[in-house]
């Protein structure tokens, strides 16, 4: 809802234009083994709430993204509100709250990165993903590249994660290699 | 409270001694200081968010939270020196730095917080150059209107809704400088408690749609009174403007409402302005009802009640002193009082002690009971061959007309003539509505409370207990009474639960009735 | 080990030692390597004991404040309530990579640690708190705890011990105030990762309310070593001078130098030699011009500055800054400090909570200043604005993410003022003589 102009960042993905994704009936997650899972993870905790960041977790394991009708579905599951669960959501950085391309690009590009050339990985990737901006999904639908902050791993510049893929060392020039090896 | 361990400690000079526990905020309160502050609230859990309340406190390493920090032993506290001032302005000038400045157009103009603390402790200048933070008015549904751009997240709201009405609809979406106030799709703010969140709002971004642009807060005129919604009895205050009411909000009072107040409550201010009042009173001669003046007309109204047995319809949102005269009048012809009261859902806010939108849809229901009168289970009127009936306050919604043409005699003592008595009544007499007059009611816990007078009444209209007094005296009962208290005395005097209470005692938070039980056993709250 | 690269002579390896050692993951191979000795030690050995043998080796937290470990331990009574242990495992402060490594390399030596403090401190339970990004050490870690479990050195009977010790690990999802200790808390118990205000402490009342104790991976890691080879062991490590900083301290290096990596160095260690014998000073035809020393929250070192100081706690803090998290960033003359300020304030900016006002907003129209300035938009006046702004964000809110954001700004605009004005002048498009402008590193 914040359109900014920000100036700590805004919105990190963009939301894409009206997709079919919104039509479609929502098919739940936490069913079969998902449940299952979701029931041990509530276990470890004294409190159904606690379990909400793996849920959310999970949520995007199964489907890519968090949606709104997701975050009914995880409010439900631990008794709290769909608002509660929104208002967790957009706190943390790493859910989607839109699909995103198939591989998912985080690049550091925080100080200790950025002095050894971290914006010129970004637009090494912004090149060769097809993606156009910071933010977009490529029309072919594999990538999205965004900046995050620090990603704790600043003695092997330039870091980025492909997913949950944590990629070291990346250089301007490997990332046409790096990109090739994901359809 | 024999073993509370109270703590000294000096505030701005001031030596003060408070419970421990007590925060520095409430502490300062007690000695008359006002520590500035948004975030903080004596209703809602501590947040300690906004930092507006930040003061020195003598060898502590930093400026402390005053409304976080509980009070210590000894304690030297400036709340004016140099560097919480400094720490303050520091604070308004952060909170206006994207805030639109548009005072101009927003109704919290006036009444306004962060214009207040800004003309106190903030700087004259701006010193921001950047571009602002711009984000769209949101209908958050219900009664609010969100506008994100003057919102100082002192969240509030959220915690209102999460902790005191346990309908936790609102969040505080994202982090840092996107951050704002939000809720989830679909699921909007209708529960009847959360216009309280436009009360709590400190600055303009929690807006009541209904008050959008009537009116601004210097041209109100303000007076305390009781909500008649329902029978909790909220304290509340109506405000009007050129003799119209805009607005009616909460007063606080602890024994009763805390600061809260519900959106049934709310509304009922539109009926104070109802333009088809009755403001003459009327006479039936022949076919028609001819203007009358007040002698004529009480004369009149005695004449048709002469030698019968008069039968009471009140309404259970008349003041306690217009039942007890209306008691009398029944005393006085032996007849009988009744009254029905509209019931709905109740609404409890749970994080109140003993707060809800009650079932019972009127305000002095207690009192009624406590008269003698009679709760009417059905619509029909239990009346005798020969009964003149004394309609006071009644609109007679789905009264059967049949009984109307039973009795021998009408009168019709109200605001407004409802339809069914226009060919009927024989007399009419017009009496103000609860803004137009003061007095007393009588709430579900046997707490009396005074009612104090908004707008003038229309045309020739009276308080009811006027032309209630006036009628008993035409009639030949006893008592002169020349004021509210004067009723009040008599009623304290007849009346053993309110013995102990005095009108002016009573003051603007009320007082309760010597014996509650009295209360609770007549009541079908 | 300064890994990835080779072990230097002058490093002290005692947490790094089998770091890039695969071998060092699984349930035997730490056992091998000498893993488990001292939980199933202390498993025998009174909380109180423990206790007393930490306080006594002088090990301060490794994540960042300092503070030393076996009072924070010493909070904790034996009071019949219910406590928890938590290890902070959120390392997002810029230039810190330690803990990764640690969980990396040898996650049953942070499982050992964080079951051999829960013990000392009463809890049964445990919970590690990896952040988000860190997926591989989130598999390193799960998995090492699954093969405690099956091996029963954690569970109802840990190690035949008769104590309970059960571990958690729970993954966070992208918030740098998360490994603030409120906040990881809140984070934990499913809320926004919000600190929380202090009092109550977390021995009081942390996690769902309950006595709680929370300490770093580094911090944690190094536990076990204690209690095996006893406090006086630990106690050689250090300035003999200086009996406050005691041990062995991974500092991660970055930036523009030749070899960045975590090396691990007793405490005192000189940071000139350190920086050009360990890590091999700078690039080729460069010469340092700054360093950070302890993360990005911590004042910014001019070359001269960093060369005369010593590499403990009052060392650094002697020279004008914190030992902090010893992530040390190297800057040469090569970088635009206005520039990288400008992205350090965009870090904060960007992981602000949202509670405090000052940090909300602070941090954000730093950002705004600081960008303006670097683009060529600014004025005189702007430095001014932000010393200002920068002690109105100290001191005055919940947690230190605003005075964080502040302090580069302060230590830039103090020791590289050359840079900010240079920037000034430029906007005024004046014709520029090579050399004439050259920025002043003091």
């Amino acid at each position: 809802m914040s359109h900014g102009p920000s100036a700590s960042g805004g919105a990190l993905v963009a939301a894409p234009p009206h997709g079919a994704h919104h039509d479609e009936p929502y098919v739940p997650v936490f069913t079969g083994q998902a449940r299952a899972e979701l029931d041990t993870i509530m276990s470890r905790y004294p409190s159904k709430q606690a379990a909400l960041l793996p849920a959310l977790w999970l949520v995007q394991d199964a489907r890519g993204w968090v949606s709104d009708a997701s975050m009914e579905e995880v409010a439900n599951a631990l008794d709290i509100t769909p608002a509660y669960v929104k208002g967790v959501t957009t706190f943390y950085t790493m859910y989607h709250q839109h699909p995103v391309g198939r591989h998912f690009i985080q690049v550091c590009t925080t100080t200790p990165c950025n002095i050894c050339g971290a914006e010129d990985v970004v637009k090494s990737l912004l090149e060769h993903s097809g993606c156009g901006d910071l933010g977009l999904t490529s029309a072919d639908g594999r990538f999205t590249v965004i900046e995050v902050e620090c990603l704790g791993a600043c003695g092997f510049p330039t870091p980025i994660m492909i997913n949950n893929d944590f990629v070291e060392s990346v250089t301007p020039e490997s990332v046409s290699r790096i990109l090739a090896e994901r359809t | 409270m024999a073993d509370v361990k109270m703590v000294n400690l000096t505030i701005e000079g001031r030596p003060v001694t408070v419970p421990d526990g007590t925060s520095i905020l409430e502490a300062a309160k007690t000695a008359g200081v006002l520590i500035p502050h948004y975030c903080y609230h004596p209703g809602l859990p501590i947040a300690g968010v906004c930092r507006m309340c930040l003061v020195e406190v003598e060898k502590f390493p930093k400026l402390a939270p005053s409304c976080a920090t509980a009070v210590g032993e000894g304690q030297v506290v400036y709340v004016h020196s140099p560097k919480a001032l400094e720490a303050r302005k520091g604070v308004l000038e952060f909170l206006l730095i994207n805030h639109p400045l548009d005072c101009p157009i927003c109704d919290q103009a006036g009444e306004c917080e962060l214009q207040d603390y800004t003309f106190a402790e903030g700087r004259a200048d701006s010193r921001y150059r950047e571009p602002k933070r711009f984000n769209p008015v949101e209908d958050f549904g219900g009664d609010v209107l969100y506008v994100q751009n003057r919102c100082i997240l002192c969240t509030r709201c959220v915690r209102f809704m999460g902790d005191v009405a346990h309908d936790p609809v609102l969040n505080v979406s994202e982090r840092g400088d996107r951050a704002y106030i939000g809720k989830a799709e679909g699921h909007d703010l209708t529960n009847p408690w959360a216009g309280n969140v436009v009360d709590l709002c400190p600055v303009g971004a929690l807006l009541s749609k209904d008050f959008l642009n009537k009116a601004r807060a210097w041209e109100l005129d303000r007076a305390p009174s009781v909500c008649t919604g329902c029978s909790q009895g909220c304290n509340v205050v109506v405000e009007t403007r050129d003799n119209i009411a805009v607005r009616m909000r909460p007063r606080s009072n602890d024994a009763v409402n805390q600061f809260y107040m519900c959106e049934v409550g709310r509304e009922g201010y539109r009926e104070f302005n109802r333009r088809d009042r009755a403001e003459q009173p009327l006479v039936r001669t022949g076919h028609s009802l001819i203007i009358a003046d007040w002698e004529d007309a009480i004369a009149a109204a005695s004449r048709a009640f002469a030698g019968k047995r008069v039968v009471v319809l009140a309404s259970p949102n008349l003041s306690n002193e217009a039942l007890f005269l209306l008691d009398r009048i029944v005393a006085h012809s032996n007849g009988q009082g009744l009254f029905r009261v509209e019931t709905g859902v109740e609404f409890v806010l749970p994080g109140a002690p003993d707060l809800a939108l009650r079932s019972e849809r009127a305000a002095n229901a207690a009192a009624a009971r406590m008269f003698g009168f009679a709760e009417l289970s059905s619509s029909r009127l239990p009346l005798q061959d020969g009964d003149a009936l004394l309609i006071v306050g009644e609109q007679l919604d789905g009264i059967d007309a049949a009984d109307l043409d039973r009795t021998a005699a009408i009168v019709h003592v109200g605001t407004t003539v409802p339809d069914v008595l226009a060919a009927r009544v024989h007399v009419m007499l017009p009496i103000t509505n609860i803004a137009e007059e003061e007095g007393t009611l009588t709430n579900l816990r046997g707490r009396v409370q005074r009612f104090m007078q908004a707008k003038a009444a229309p045309g020739l209209a009276r308080p009811s207990w006027y032309v209630l007094a006036d009628l008993l005296a035409a009639l030949g009962g006893e008592g002169r009474y020349f004021a509210p208290a004067d009723v009040f005395d008599a009623l304290s005097a007849a009346h053993a639960p309110f013995a102990t209470l005095d009108y002016d005692s009573l003051g603007l938070r009320g007082l309760p009735v010597l014996d509650q039980s009295i209360v609770a056993a007549g009541a079908n709250a | 080990m300064g890994y990835p690269h080779g072990s230097h002579p002058r490093e002290t390896p005692i947490l790094s030692k089998y770091f890039g050692d695969a071998g060092a993951r699984t349930l035997d191979g730490w056992r091998a390597r000498g893993g488990y000795d001292a939980l199933q030690q202390a498993l025998a050995t009174d909380p109180q004991e423990l206790q007393m043998i930490v306080k006594d080796s002088g090990l301060r937290g490794r994540g960042g404040a300092g503070f030393p470990t076996g009072l924070k331990w010493s909070f904790m009574k034996p009071d019949g309530k219910i406590h928890y242990m938590l290890c902070n495992a959120d390392e997002s402060e810029p230039g810190t990579f330690k803990d990764r490594e640690i969980m990396r390399w040898t996650p049953h030596g942070l499982v050992e640690g964080v079951a051999l403090a829960a013990h000392a401190i009463y809890a049964e339970t445990a919970y590690i708190y990896i952040r988000g990004e860190f997926t591989e050490p989130y598999a390193h870690v799960t998995r090492a705890v699954e093969e405690a479990y099956a091996a029963g050195v954690l569970g109802a009977n840990a190690m035949g011990s008769g104590k309970r010790v059960d571990v958690h690990v729970h993954r966070g999802a992208g918030a740098y105030i998360c490994g603030e200790e409120t906040a990881l808390m809140n984070s934990l118990e499913g809320r926004r990762g919000n600190p929380r205000i202090k009092p109550p402490f977390p021995a009081i009342a942390g996690l769902f309310g309950r006595p709680t104790t929370i300490n770093n991976v580094e911090t944690l890691a190094t536990v076990p070593y204690i209690i095996k080879n006893g406090a006086e062991w630990y106690k050689q490590f250090g300035r003999p001078d200086n009996p406050k900083s005691i041990g062995t301290k991974l500092f991660s290096v970055c930036g523009n130098i030749t070899r960045p990596g975590n090396y691990e160095v007793a405490l005192g260690f000189p940071f000139k030699d350190f920086l050009y014998d360990l890590c091999g000073g700078p690039l080729p035809g460069r010469e340092i011009k700054a360093v950070i020393p302890g993360g990005s929250s911590v004042p910014i070192l001019t070359r001269e500055e960093s060369e005369a100081a010593i590499m403990d706690y009052e060392g650094f803090a002697a020279a004008g800054t914190l030992l902090g998290s010893g992530g040390v960033i190297v800057f040469d003359d090569k970088q635009d400090m206005v520039r990288q300020i400008a992205r350090l304030v965009r870090f904060y900016a960007h992981e602000s909570c949202a509670q405090c006002t000052q940090c909300r907003e602070g941090t954000a129209w730093t950002l705004r200043i600081m960008e303006r300035i670097r683009d060529g938009a600014g004025t005189a006046e702007d430095f001014d604005t932000l010393l200002s702004i920068a002690d109105n964000m100290t001191g005055k809110t919940i947690c230190v993410l605003s005075d964080s954001c502040a302090t580069p700004v302060v230590s830039g605009l103090k020791k590289f003022r050359g840079e900010f004005e240079a920037k000034i002048v430029a906007n005024r498009a004046m014709v520029t003589v090579p050399g004439a402008f050259r920025a002043s590193a003091a």
